[in-house]
């Protein structure tokens, strides 16, 4: 099975061409895409982390997200 | 105030796919770059968007506010990114957008971009982001490639970029 290709426009020329990737761009690819999946992945685990904490927090003050807000304004 | 906006090149992914649209020997002859995408990914969940110079995916930070369906818009930190694009289980045949406005490109200071992207989907789950970055390099910009990023996944066939020269005088 072939390499996926990619797109290479020259701005000077506009010839554009269509260039195989080399294995080695392929493994950098995937790689790029494990780290960006990777810290998608933090972020939510993040973002859900703090959602619980915070109501959490808001049961153990016995008062609504709103009455908080209204605390802090 | 800019007073031209010229057309430098453009490219739409043929039958086969592509992993990356690259846009290299750019003309240090404007004052401002504008890139305009409209993409769809092969493969995966929503497949964000990436942005490179100059060959280079280092020295890169950037923030992003997003919404996606009815959940209460966020904010992030992420290098390169652009936004959201259309993925394979959205609405079939359509594509997100994406434009992106690289001020004063060929500088010797560092580079900033900001992005607007939103994707397509007729379902809940549809994105809108705004996104910032910054590029800690003070060499020119002369190259300009485009990524889209989930696992294996392509821009798919039809997919374009139309990348612009804008000049202020």
């Amino acid at each position: 099975m072939p390499n996926p290709t990619r797109i290479e426009i020259n701005c000077e020329t506009g010839v554009e061409s269509i260039i195989e990737l080399t294995d080695a761009e392929v493994a950098e690819l995937a790689y790029q895409a494990e780290l960006a999946a990777e810290k998608k992945a933090e972020e939510d685990a993040k973002a859900e982390a703090d959602a619980t904490a915070k109501a959490a927090l808001l049961e153990k003050l016995g008062i609504t997200a709103d009455e908080a807000k209204l605390l802090l304004a | 105030m800019a007073n031209t906006f010229e057309l430098i090149a453009s490219s739409t992914v043929g039958a086969g796919g592509a992993s990356s649209i690259d846009f290299t020997s750019i003309p240090s002859t404007y004052t401002d770059l504008v890139l305009k995408v409209s993409a769809r990914g092969s493969a995966g969940g929503p497949n964000g968007l990436f942005i490179a110079f100059n060959g280079s995916t280092s020295n890169f930070t950037g923030k992003y506010l997003q919404g996606a369906g009815t959940g209460t818009p966020s904010s992030s930190s992420l290098a390169r990114y652009i936004g959201t694009e259309v993925a394979p289980t959205f609405t079939a045949n359509t594509f997100g957008n994406a434009e992106v406005y690289i001020p004063n490109y060929a500088s010797s200071n560092n580079k900033s971009f900001s992005a607007d992207a939103v994707s397509e989907n007729n379902a809940t789950e549809a994105y809108a982001t705004l996104a910032a970055g910054l590029w800690s390099i003070t060499t020119a910009i002369n190259q300009v490639t485009l990524t889209i990023s989930s696992g294996s996944s392509n821009f798919v066939q039809y997919s374009t970029a139309y990348l612009y020269g804008v000049k202020n005088a």
